[in-house]
């Protein structure tokens, strides 16, 4: 039985979540190849470089955010709902969909009111000129704080319908292993709730108060550790979901079956335990942290990297496996024998390989000394392109040509189309990270429009800085190219002809959940070890950091940014706006007075 | 739970590799020396920082001697520039001598990395990074603001020239501690 057969309702909510998903990534792209070609200098002519970092942040927020929550939580509805065989609770689902759609939509507006000319919204500038990460004292309007704490409420929400199946499931089935699939929705979330409280205080507890001008001073470092408290184990919520689908539905698109269930639960154990207490690693340069914190959160960083080397193995073998099964021979020529023509495989398969070279660039992070000559360096951003923008990225989207006509009873509209489309991205993410690596070393900065100083210029070791950046901008059209594709390719398998018979059971691992030890399955006591080792590694820093800086930052104001219209675009742009923003202006006051 | 024989293997190899990583970053640390910016630069109102009204060297940053062997830069960080360092401003220090940075912010968070080199620190309101480094090699180097500080982020550079110790020529007032 096909999956929208058999769960229409749970079905239409995974096709909303998946649509919100797939806008935002469109839209996140266009901003996307708009600043590659501006900050390499190749054309400047469509925004001002103060308009520059309204783009980046949309960029950050809707595709770190939007595009990653909205299809996470269509793949966790379909995984849970397939693998204990009942519909999602609908009411929960619906409202957890709803909230996170509203506070998407709110944060979208605040950062978009910086190029439309920052039109007064409940008596401040409508503008959110913050960049991904917030930090304070930079300040945004309040409809942006909003936004992202509506998102993250919708996200627990979400969670909360997983686990009244699970209940429900449970009571039918009280002697069953958890399926494994359920297992990771389940692991996944716990380990969310645990990161999120870090944001939701940082969010909730400061940034909106403050910006609501309750209270005038803040300190900076309290809040930027709390963003950092979620922001590492953020980059595990985007990863895992991509781990499920490597581990329980890349081994039948091989043609065989997972190497083992049993250590895939230990891998999610082990991510639920240490994604959480490593994120001082991202303050490794800041003043105000005792090197000894810095020391225990580099160690556990170094453990963070046991589970994912785990996963290489268990995914390479059970392709191998497939291969074999398929009639694949030889040490290498296996290889040869998968399934190269299907878009779901490749892309899965090179997202794979891209997460490998993506890892090795995070061990170089990783190392607290090595990190001086890398830190907020084009490195980074270079780095996290593999992973969230490939590893992640490229497996929704090729997860999403196996599922979809699953979800829809449409056939996709072209698969030689998806297969070009994964290839692209595999092609222009190698030319772009490997140029945004290579620009690091030689010192030119992250997130900024025009990393040219005056009166010195860096100097490439080999290459040249004019070369790297042209490779940067020919990667960064590929990327967008290949999303174009994507999108279009997903908008157009609506017209394809509807039939029913897409998709086939997913294959049972080798070595079954029975052979586990049934402790693995005791989520109360993974959540209670977890939440012991965030405590233990944060609450000490955050003492001191608050002993030192005081809860309220002492002296520290805010500063609200935003960005003057400078440009050509800007001007037509924002009188094209004028109606939306007059009719925001209208209806969010009426709501909110 | 049976574990495949590739499989242990793998984990043990894994196993090492982070032993082996953790044991690297700790040598460095404790072998080479390399300290990572901590909290010892202490704590600052940034609001007396702006009005240089710190009762501290920032209220006058620049270069301080400390002996012939230590010099103090005192930088603030500001909404799009150094001072000193940004313009016609730079940072003078001598080559091969003990130079402690300390770096604080009137404003927002700012980034201090001096390209081509591992001096590199988070600038956070509030708070005085401190990181101290010789340099080896004279001439102009590059200095960057590698954080996100606002509209016109992208202009906030500078440069530090680094001259050779004899004719290096010291302007303030020597400081005894």
């Amino acid at each position: 039985m096909v999956f929208v057969d058999e769960y229409p309702k749970t079905s239409k909510l995974v096709r909303r979540q998946f649509i919100v998903a797939f806008v935002a990534l469109g839209i996140g792209a266009l901003f996307g190849i708009v600043q590659a070609l501006h900050r390499t200098g190749v054309f400047r002519g469509l925004i001002s470089s103060a308009d520059y970092y309204t783009l980046l942040t949309g960029h950050g927020v809707l595709l770190a955010l939007v595009f990653t929550t909205f299809f996470i939580a269509g793949l966790f509805g379909w995984a849970v709902t397939s693998s204990l065989q009942q519909e999602l609770p609908q009411r929960v689902a619906w409202w957890a969909f709803r909230l996170m759609l509203f506070g998407s939509v709110l944060a979208t507006v605040a950062i978009l009111g910086g190029v439309m000319g920052a039109p007064s919204i409940l008596g401040q500038d409508l503008s959110a000129d913050v960049l991904f990460t917030f930090y304070a004292p930079l300040q945004a309007h309040p409809l942006f704080y909003v936004g992202a704490a509506l998102l993250i409420v919708g996200s627990w929400l979400a969670g909360l319908a997983y686990f009244k199946s699970l209940w429900q499931w449970r009571a039918e089935n009280p002697d069953e292993r958890i399926p494994l699939q359920a297992f990771m929705v389940l692991t996944t979330m716990l380990m969310w709730y645990i990161a999120t409280i870090g944001i939701a205080i940082a969010v909730v507890g400061f940034l909106l108060p403050w910006s609501l001008g309750l209270f005038d001073n803040i300190n900076p470092l309290l809040t930027r550790t709390l963003f950092w408290f979620w922001g590492h184990p953020v980059v595990y919520f985007w990863l895992m979901p991509a781990y499920l689908l490597w581990y329980t539905v890349l081994p039948t698109l091989s043609g065989g079956r997972l190497f083992s269930d049993p250590l895939a639960r230990v891998v999610f154990v082990l991510f639920l335990l240490l994604s959480t207490p490593v994120g001082i690693h991202h303050q490794y340069v800041d003043p105000g942290i005792a090197e000894g914190f810095k020391m225990i959160a580099m160690t556990n960083t170094m453990f963070l990297l046991l589970p994912s080397l785990l996963t290489a193995f268990t995914v390479v073998a059970s392709m191998e496996h497939g291969a074999r099964q398929r009639g694949g021979t030889g040490l290498f020529g296996w290889l040869r024998a998968l399934p190269w023509r299907n878009p779901a495989f490749t892309g899965m398969a090179l997202a794979g390989l891209m997460f490998a070279a993506g890892g090795f660039s995070g061990m170089i992070n990783a190392g607290m000394n090595i990190n001086y000559l890398i830190h907020n360096t084009l490195w980074v951003p270079g780095h996290f392109h593999l992973t969230v923008g490939t590893a992640v990225a490229l497996t929704f989207m090729a997860g999403t040509y196996w599922l979809w006509p699953q979800l829809t009873n449409r056939q996709l509209y072209s698969r030689p189309i998806g297969l070009a489309q994964v290839v692209i991205w595999f092609v222009g993410m190698a030319l772009m990270s490997n140029a945004m690596h290579v620009m690091g070393l030689f010192g030119v900065p992250r997130r900024t429009a025009e990393p040219q100083y005056q009166g010195f210029d860096f100097l490439a070791s080999f290459g040249s800085i004019t070369e790297f950046r042209l490779q940067l901008a020919l990667g960064a059209t590929l990327l967008f190219i290949s999303t174009v594709l994507f999108v279009g390719n997903i908008a157009a398998s609506s017209g394809t002809p509807k039939r029913s018979g897409h998709g086939r059971p997913l294959s049972q691992p080798l070595s079954g959940a029975a052979d586990s030890p049934a402790v693995l399955d005791n989520l109360r006591l993974w959540f209670g070890i977890a939440m012991v080792l965030v405590v233990l590694a944060y609450t000490l820093p955050l003492v001191s950091i608050i002993d030192g800086g005081g809860l309220l930052g002492r002296g520290v104001e805010p500063v609200p940014v935003i960005a003057e219209p400078l440009t050509t675009l800007a001007e037509p742009l924002s009188a094209a706006a004028e109606p939306i923003t007059e009719w925001a202006k209208a209806t969010l006051g009426g709501v909110l007075r | 739970m049976q574990v495949h024989d590739f499989e242990k293997l793998w984990l043990g190899a894994a196993l090492l590799l982070i032993v082996g990583f953790i044991a690297t970053v700790t040598y460095g640390t404790v072998g080479a020396g390399v300290q990572m910016v901590d909290d010892s630069g202490g704590q600052i109102d940034p609001q007396a920082v702006q009005q240089s009204n710190t009762g501290t060297n920032f209220d006058n940053p620049g270069v301080v001697k400390q002996s012939d062997d230590h010099y103090v830069v005192y930088v603030v960080a500001q909404q799009f520039q150094f001072v000193p360092g940004t313009g016609d401003n730079p940072i003078r220090v001598p080559a091969d001598t003990r130079i402690t940075f300390k770096v604080t912010s009137a404003d927002v968070m700012h980034g201090f990395s001096i390209v081509e080199t591992n001096i590199n620190t988070m600038v956070i309101p509030g708070q005085v990074a401190e990181v101290t480094a010789k340099f080896d090699e004279t001439g102009t180097y590059g200095l960057v603001c590698h954080e996100y500080c606002g509209a016109a982020h992208h202009e906030m550079g500078g440069s530090i020239e680094v001259v050779e110790k004899s004719n290096y020529t010291y302007n303030g007032t020597e400081v005894q501690n």
